[in-house]
């Protein structure tokens, strides 16, 4: 009988009456947010701003339901633990309906651990472990930027049609470098089965040893490069190897280098030629977009970063996600995300019903230097849902899927 | 080959000279203070930072504007050092020694959040240096003309100081005092001002190794921290207080690493603390260090560990009957946080019983709070052992740990020790986090969740509570006990120890097995209360936690550690709820603390207790 009932509220909020919305709860629908502030701020300031401002247009609009979205920011200094420990926190209290965030893959597969224990809502925003969807998947969470493997698929689309054979790697030594060197591998090999690989560096995260490091790789001799470095290292790498000639006459394949918040620590030192993904943030100009970077340059006096763009279309997202469920019941939250649609700043996007992946996709062109700063060049859209393995496939990488 | 042998050769000594730099400062004031500069980092990424503004504004074309901007900047890092000095460290030289390490770590997080506002969260990749923009070509391969430059920088420095030392009569007062500094105060030399002075050049030294790093690699927020765990590997491996020491330690280090990248290219993350292992095993004051220059760490408190009285027990028993009653009073929340807390105030009082009767200081005690969490995931995720067996695992896992790492570090003492301590739980993490197979690596064991009458948050705080309490008192058996005397005897008086029949080897390595099975025993219950490991549990910044939590609350009381974990952990967590740049509440926190409270929280009681008793 119960159930009925709630299924016909459902039903009645999703016509859109605001009147039985407001008689459900009338204070603001809360989302608990949890990231890596501290620990990795050029990545999640202007990801929290991105967020805000998403969450501002909403509400401005009316909120969701009837109801203001509002939002609870943690800080988990980059540990897992204490991720979960705010997680548990934030549910516990009764303080949010929805948990949401996580920069680090394994701060995200701590908090889709939880998820799946508690049965809560997890939204990842921006965590790219491959484990989050697949092997570790689970019915409460879901992610919205493209995964490793997404990214390694788009990239070797175009490293397959390098005429180099001999390739060299280097990638920060944890789970994202490993896993993002694997994909490459199997996906180029499966693509060009007469390419070798010939030097792999892995140096620790955050801490390159540059100069030894491009030392080794050019000792190699090979006539490409895939580089997976990024932040600091990949700065350290970029300035080692512009000073060593490393770069010269070799094709270079690189994860994440486009993105605003890399390209713009480059500066002059940006090698040109460089295939990559990222962000044209100043080069976009479709409608949707357009007036993302106005509203968001109107709000921060600032051009956004491909942060800027997760948190933003994170809490699009959660809003799309409510409105379809009509409630905040968190097991109809769920089966909402299932199959969610909805329009991002760089195209629609689809959660995925069978692993819980978003199709939102990235943006693969070339590095070049335009007034002595980076940017990227020729570059396309690549649609998530073309770069992610076949349902079958799907179902053998996640149990139970 | 050769070529390639080389270059690398080159390679490490241009990465050495920046290491040196830091390492130097960091040995000299040491030797002359006693101080374990934990903010030294920080002033290394301050000169890189500053180096940069500075630059950036006199214009890094010209050789006038970069040269400049570098000079600039380590001036004014001295000068920051010296405020350090006269505004913190000042006002606590006569608290024990290691409360000067609790101040400037203090100092790091403060110093993190001032950066993060000052400079903004992007990395700065500055100019590069006029002059030295080119490359050079050295067999068959491009060498930048700025490396080259390096490598000279290291000995030419180390030439300079060495004539400071030996042909200024401010550098013969400061070997003077690294010898014996009682004597330099007695003849009547300022001390006041020549720790000022020597604390400032310190800092400048870090200040210029930072600076240098501007043409060569981008200036980041977290230079601090990974700068300062090698800086400390270098001045133990090559001999505290020894300027050259530090110079060939680097050099051997720098050149490690630029070789260990082509021999072993995934391990290079634990080499260093290898090498640091075998170095102190072989020789345990470092290479070119002496014995008996060092302090004596934790102990020489002012108060000898003493039964706790009626009063003190009354207030334990109410405390203890307060954590009872609190599920009945809290929400869940809460009660998550107090399992939290109860779980660390284990952790705490293990390593207590090392640092207080023990007096053996560990830099790396979250090895054995880690091992035990991973012997319960590992039991868990191989085995399919529910959380009753697992919570087995956990301290017999952390205990074969305990006795293998402890049988290598009761052979050496002080810093030396507490260094070799660091370098087995940097083995230890290295290994978790790269023997992905076995642990999943950085991703860590995930579904370590309790059995379902643990499960609810009372239940699984009652169980934590529990066994906390059985262990905690277990430990001041232990400490009461004969072992726990001859334990402080062998901590105050090694020679009379020995002297009465005592193995002061042996039961300080029984100390070190019942501290890692107790802080195992932590471990294994934080895993289960998080559902996942990772290697962060044992991390350095877990083991500074520890050291913190044991020294707020006071190193010679058995209740210290357990108030010090409540007090640590807790503002820790709440200062992350209330505010955004909670690391500089945090960090001014622990200052002023340390300033106010140079025997602890519960040290600090006892003595004015004891005082008003006297009056």
């Amino acid at each position: 009988m119960q159930i009925d009932r709630r299924r016909f509220v459902a039903g009645t909020l999703a016509l859109g009456v605001p009147s039985l919305a407001r008689a459900q709860g009338a204070g603001p629908i809360r989302i608990g947010e949890i990231n890596s502030y501290t620990a990795q701020p050029a990545f999640l300031k202007p990801y929290r701003q991105g967020w805000e401002l998403a969450q501002d247009q909403i509400n401005a609009a009316g909120g969701v339901l009837g109801r203001k979205l509002e939002t609870v920011f943690r800080d988990d200094a980059g540990k897992p633990e204490d991720a979960v420990r705010h997680a548990a926190d934030l549910v516990t209290a009764g303080k949010v309906d929805i948990i949401a965030g996580g920069f680090l893959s394994n701060v995200g597969l701590a908090l889709a651990d939880y998820a799946r224990q508690n049965k809560r809502l997890y939204v990842a925003s921006e965590p790219l472990a491959d484990a989050l969807v697949w092997s570790q998947g689970n019915r409460y969470t879901f992610r919205l930027r493209p995964s490793t493997y997404m990214q390694a698929a788009m990239l070797v689309e175009e490293a397959a049609k390098l005429p180099a054979k001999k390739w060299a790697i280097v990638a920060p030594n944890y789970e994202y470098g490993q896993s993002a060197v694997k994909w490459f591998k199997e996906l180029l090999l499966k693509a060009r089965p007469d390419v070798t690989f010939v030097a792999e560096q892995f140096p620790a995260l955050g801490r390159i040893d540059a100069g030894a490091t491009v030392q080794a790789l050019e000792a190699a001799k090979p006539e490409a490069i895939f580089n997976v470095t990024f932040a600091v290292d990949l700065a350290n790498f970029v300035r080692a190897g512009n000073t060593r000639g490393l770069f010269e006459g070799r094709n270079v394949v690189s994860m994440l280098t486009g993105e605003p918040e890399y390209l713009d620590t480059l500066g002059a030192e940006t090698p040109e030629g460089w295939i990559i993904t990222g962000y044209p943030h100043a080069d976009l100009q479709t409608p949707e977009h357009v007036r993302f970077r106005d509203a968001y340059k109107a709000k921060y006096g600032d051009y956004p970063r491909l942060g800027s763009i997760v948190g933003y279309e994170t809490v699009k997202a959660i809003a799309a996600a409510l409105a379809k469920a009509g409630t905040t019941d968190n097991e109809k939250l769920v089966d909402a995300f299932e199959g969610l649609s909805f329009g991002s700043a760089f195209g629609p996007v689809e959660f995925r019903k069978i692993d819980h992946q978003s199709t939102l996709g990235a943006y693969v062109g070339k590095s070049a230097l335009r007034d002595g700063k980076g940017v990227m060049v020729d570059w396309s859209y690549r649609d998530g849902a073309k770069y992610l393995p076949s349902d079958d496939e799907v179902r053998k990488l996640r149990p139970g899927a | 080959m050769l070529d390639l042998v080389l270059t690398q050769t080159l390679n490490g000594l241009a990465s050495a000279s920046s290491l040196f730099l830091v390492a130097c400062g960091l040995s000299i004031i040491f030797g002359v203070t006693r101080i374990v500069n934990f903010a030294h980092g920080s002033l290394y990424m301050l000169g890189g930072y500053l180096a940069f503004t500075l630059v950036t504004w006199l214009g890094p074309a010209a050789p006038i504007g970069f040269w400049g901007g570098v000079v600039l900047a380590v001036v004014l890092t001295g000068f920051v050092g010296a405020l350090i000095e006269v505004l913190i460290l000042r006002r606590i030289y006569q608290a024990p020694e290691l409360f000067q390490l609790l101040a400037t770590f203090g100092v790091v997080l403060m110093v993190q959040d001032i950066a993060l506002a000052a400079w903004g969260p992007e990395d700065k990749l500055g100019p590069r240096a006029p002059g030295l923009r080119s490359f050079v070509i050295l067999f068959d391969s491009r060498f930048p003309s700025y490396e080259l430059f390096l490598i000279a920088v290291g000995p030419v420095v180390l030439g300079l100081i060495w004539l400071l030392f030996h042909r200024t009569r401010w550098g013969v007062l400061i070997r003077a005092a690294t010898q014996d500094r009682e004597m330099v105060g007695a003849l009547g030399v300022d001390q006041r001002l020549l720790f000022t002075s020597v604390f400032a050049f310190g800092a400048a030294l870090a200040g210029l190794g930072g600076a240098l790093q501007l043409p060569r690699e981008a200036i980041n927020l977290h230079m601090d921290l990974s700068m300062i765990a090698e800086a400390f590997v270098v001045v133990v491996v090559g001999g505290l207080g020894s300027v050259a020491g530090a110079y060939l330690a680097a050099v051997l280090i720098g050149v490690l690493h630029a070789f260990g990248i082509l021999i072993l290219p995934k391990i290079t993350l634990v080499l260093v603390f290898l090498v640091m292992a075998a170095v102190l095993i072989v020789r345990p004051h470092g290479l070119l260090g002496k014995a008996g220059a060092e302090p004596r760490g934790a102990a020489g408190g002012l108060f000898l560990l003493s039964p706790a009285d009626g009063g003190a027990k009354a207030f334990g028993a109410v405390a203890l009957g307060l954590l009872v009653l609190a599920p009945l009073a809290v929400p869940d929340h809460l009660i998550l946080t107090l399992t939290d807390l109860t779980i660390f105030a284990v952790f705490a009082a293990s390593l207590h019983l090392l640092m207080g009767p023990g007096g053996i200081i560990s830099f790396g005690h979250a090895a054995y709070f880690g091992l035990g969490a991973y012997g319960a995931a590992l039991a868990v995720k191989w085995l399919g052992a529910s959380m009753e067996p697992a919570l087995v695992a956990a301290p017999l896992m952390a205990g074969v740990a305990g006795a293998i790492f402890g049988w290598f570090c009761v052979r050496l003492s002080g810093v030396y020790l507490a260094m070799l301590t660091l370098a087995f739980a940097q083995i230890a993490w290295a290994t978790a986090f790269q023997w992905v197979e076995l642990t999943g690596g950085d991703n860590g064991i995930l579904g370590v969740w309790p059995s379902a009458w643990a499960a609810s948050a009372t239940a699984f705080y009652y169980l934590a509570l529990a066994i906390a309490v059985l262990v905690v008192l277990a430990l001041r058996v232990i400490i009461f006990a004969p072992f726990g005397y001859a334990l402080r005897a062998g901590r105050d008086s090694p020679l009379r120890a020995e002297a009465i029949g005592l193995d002061v080897g042996r039961l300080q390595w029984a100390g070190f097995i019942v501290a890692a099975v107790a802080a195992g025993i932590a471990g294994g219950l934080f895993a289960f209360s998080k559902g996942s490991v990772f290697p962060t549990y044992m991390g350095i910044p877990r083991s500074v936690d520890a050291l913190l939590m044991v020294l707020l609350g006071g190193v010679q009381t058995v209740a210290g550690p357990v108030v010090g974990a409540f007090a640590y952990m807790g503002l820790n967590e709440q200062l992350m709820k209330l505010t955004a740049y909670w690391r500089f509440v945090l960090g001014l926190s622990i200052v002023l603390l340390v300033v106010l409270f140079p025997r602890g929280l519960v040290g600090t009681w006892l003595y004015w207790r004891a005082r008003r008793a006297a009056a």
